[in-house]
């Protein structure tokens, strides 16, 4: 029974909100490692970029709630995300236009266009605490949980309970269908051929009639849309305010870079070991070692290896460890 | 018109801007735009070594900075006896434990054969190292935090002059830059970037969260101070006196003298570093560093470790932004770690370097002087234009909302003028030569 315990707290308070921050690390990374694959930079400005696409989810569902559209059990953000994507894509796109692409036809050296990236996150961070200011905002609604704690107790009979937040089941969920959508895109269509090409390559894919801008183009789209998702998906989870945002950017390139910049299944693996490393390092394991010691090795202290405020400092560390010993990532980077 | 001209011209320009200030607002704000300007182009000067002397990317000099600031404290607050007394030597024995199981680690992986047991031997002992470090650390913490946690509860410093902890400060910083360079330069140059943000975030979340070195968000208020205090001037007949024939008042002249004090200190400073990094610039070192900077492959074809001259130069403009959070503190007089944001202390400094002109030692002073002034009247400028733009519109929601993100406008400014002028005059105010 303490063993079942155990499994159960193990599984509320470490395995749950590690896979459920871990979608959102992966798909943020994804963002990341897309833009450096294909447009050759590191995008400062993308932990800003999510706050942008989920900002405007948040007017949009503030307006879908004052005028009482819903989707009951379910967020109303979720209807509203396509909004929210739209406007990123508008954003990222003028952005493209006004900013990177001159750059880009200059062939400038990518520590510029880092700087230039700079820029714009902050012109972006300006832009979203303008407009919704830099407090925390709530727009999660519906159901609350899909299992509470309470009902799981009342349905097994053990003394833990088991938690599932409606947000962490979407979260997970979502995640699934959208790399499966991206993967799909880059394995299966035409277009997602060239982008893999051009990656590759992009003497041969000009070479072979790859329109570059285009690529560049439904590059912009495709991150626009993962970064909308994992701004809106973390924001549901945690909570919306943008310096959060712009201090993701740590775990999210250190993912990134663990699994290897430029390989998108590695940056899905790197997201996940983040996450892991960051929930099982900071959480106090006092309760579930109370369940599986005897009773004589009880401990004392809340056996927490790091307190909460040093979350950055494990990425930091993970990143670290990854560049001394396989500076190209777990996945082999730059391969798309 | 020459350059040398065109040069003071653009200074005199700055200069004019802060007497100006002195004349419209008050010479006690002009006095702090200047002083907080001198302190950022010592800044400025660090990131040019790096940046526009190397090449190399550091977004992480917030962190730098506050390294300086904490330097401030533990050289020149007084010692908490009862604290060091109840937990000072098991701090220093888990720290130096600490320090062991790096150096365990790193002997182990270099005496050892590669392979799985090689890997399973490092991380014991650095699984172990921790644990026996937390053990000792942990209730030494505890004993020293509760040393009257309202007014100390942490170790304190040494005691000595302030003035000690300028060096100290970049010292400490060089030691944090090393370590980041050593793992980071050699690879691709986004990795330095994001390592050095990493590392600021990190040296920031210590300084909120450990109590026993710096009091955490409870700050270290009252530092000892290099020149005098106002209430002394006040009550000193003789200043009093002084003040009075130049037509002041003993406290505005005395919080003036002050200032100027601090500013003569920072010239000082400042002249001697623009000194040496304008020797070094012209020096072989100088050369061989832009040659690095402009073309790698060129340069270590030539017999240039290019790895180790990163390293130095990296270290190097460290310290110098280290020296500069020491300064800071010092004006300061206390050490809040909840002011230090990214924005204000990596990125603006970034945008003074470039506005002000990378790989010219006096652009970025002049970038720094320029910038800090903008960023010191861009609010109260924001507040008045959107006041202004807002004045036909009927009292609302709307009109509050945007006048309340008057603070705002800042970031965007800045984030607007670095993407402008890395468009359109990439090579600054004053160009590199």
């Amino acid at each position: 029974m303490d063993f079942l315990n155990a499994i159960v707290a193990l599984a509320n308070f470490v395995l749950i909100p590690a896979i459920s921050y871990g979608s959102q690390l992966a798909l943020g990374a994804l963002g990341v490692t897309l833009i450096y694959g294909i447009l050759r930079f590191s995008n400062f400005a993308h932990g800003d970029t999510m706050a942008f696409g989920a900002m405007v989810t948040i007017l949009v569902t503030w307006w879908m709630q004052s005028v009482g559209i819903g989707l009951g059990p379910l967020p109303t953000a979720l209807l509203a995300l396509p909004f929210g994507i739209l406007g990123c894509v508008a954003l990222v796109l003028v952005t493209d236009r006004l900013v990177y692409r001159f750059y880009r036809e200059q062939k400038a050296k990518p520590v510029i266009l880092v700087i230039v990236s700079m820029g714009v996150m902050f012109v972006m961070n300006g832009l979203v605490r303008f407009i919704i200011g830099p407090d925390d905002q709530n727009f999660a609604d519906g159901e609350r949980f899909i299992i509470s704690a309470r009902d799981f107790r009342a349905m097994t009979g053990l003394d833990e309970g088991l938690a599932i937040r409606t947000t962490q089941g979407i979260t997970v969920v979502t995640a699934i269908v959208v790399v499966a959508a991206l993967f799909w895109f880059l394995n299966r269509t035409r277009t997602g051929k060239s982008m893999r090409a051009y990656s590759d390559n992009e003497d041969l894919a000009l070479l072979s009639g790859i329109n570059p801008e285009r690529v560049v183009v439904y590059t912009w789209l495709i991150v626009a849309a993962l970064a909308t998702v994992a701004g809106v998906l973390y924001g549901l989870d945690k909570s919306f305010k943008p310096f959060t945002y712009f201090q993701l950017l740590l775990p999210i390139f250190a993912s990134a870079i663990v699994g290897g910049l430029g390989n998108p299944l590695g940056a899905i693996a790197g997201g996940y070991i983040i996450a892991f490393s960051e929930v099982t390092i900071t959480y106090a394991w006092k309760k579930i070692a109370i369940y599986l010691l005897p009773e004589r090795f009880e401990p004392d202290t809340l056996v927490q290896l790091l307190s909460t405020d040093y979350k950055l400092a494990v990425s930091f560390a993970i990143l670290l460890i990854v560049l001394l010993f396989r500076p190209t990532g777990l996945f082999r980077g730059k391969a798309l | 018109m020459t350059e040398t001209v065109k040069n003071t011209f653009l200074f005199a320009i700055v200069g004019g801007l802060i007497v100006l200030t002195g004349f419209l607002q008050s010479w006690n704000s002009a006095l702090l735009i200047l002083n907080m300007g001198l302190v950022s182009a010592i800044m400025a000067i660090g990131v040019n070594l790096q940046w526009g002397f190397a090449g190399l990317f550091n977004i992480g000099v917030m962190g730098f900075v506050a390294l300086g600031g904490l330097a401030a404290v533990l050289v020149a607050m007084p010692p908490t006896t009862e604290a060091w007394a109840a937990g000072g030597t098991g701090i220093i024995i888990s720290l130096l434990l600490g320090a062991a199981t790096v150096i365990a680690a790193v002997l182990v992986r270099t005496w050892m054969h590669a392979g799985p047991v090689r890997s399973l031997a490092m991380l014991a002992v650095i699984v172990v190292g921790f644990f026996v470090y937390r053990a000792v650390l942990d209730p030494s913490v505890e004993a020293v935090e509760k040393v009257n946690p309202a007014a100390t509860g942490y170790l304190g410093g040494l005691g000595l002059p302030v003035i000690l902890s300028w060096p100290v400060g970049g010292l400490l910083a060089a030691g944090a830059a090393w370590i980041i360079g050593k793992i980071a330069l050699g690879l691709r140059s986004d990795y330095l970037a994001i390592a050095t943000l990493g590392i600021a975030e990190i040296i920031i979340a210590i300084l909120k969260n450990e109590d026993w070195l710096s009091r955490g968000v409870k700050n270290v208020v009252g530092l000892p101070r290099p020149v005098p205090y106002e209430i002394d001037l006040q009550n000193d007949p003789s200043f009093v006196e002084r003040a009075a024939g130049l037509g002041m008042d003993p406290v505005t002249a005395s919080t003036l003298y002050v200032k100027l004090g601090y500013a003569v200190l920072f010239l000082i400073v400042l002249g001697v570093l623009l000194w040496m990094a304008e020797k070094a610039l012209k020096s072989p070192w100088g050369r061989m560093m832009r040659a690095i900077r402009d073309n790698e492959v060129a340069a270590e074809a030539m017999g240039k470790d290019v790895t180790r001259r990163h390293l130095q130069v990296f270290v190097l403009g460290s310290a110098v932004c280290g020296l500069a959070g020491a300064m800071m503190t010092t004006m300061d007089g206390q050490l809040t770690p909840g002011t230090y944001q990214p924005l204000r202390f990596t990125f603006l400094v970034w945008v003074m370097v470039i506005v002000g002109g990378s790989g010219n030692n006096f652009g970025s002073v002049l970038g720094a002087m320029l910038i800090w002034f903008l960023w010191v009247q861009v609010e109260p400028i924001g507040i008045f234009l959107l006041e202004l733009a807002t004045s036909g519109m009927a009292d609302g929601p709307l009109k509050t909302h945007l006048l309340d993100s008057a603070a705002h406008m800042r970031l965007l400014t800045m984030g607007v003028i670095l993407i402008l002028v890395l468009r359109f005059s990439p090579r600054g105010l004053i160009p590199e030569r």
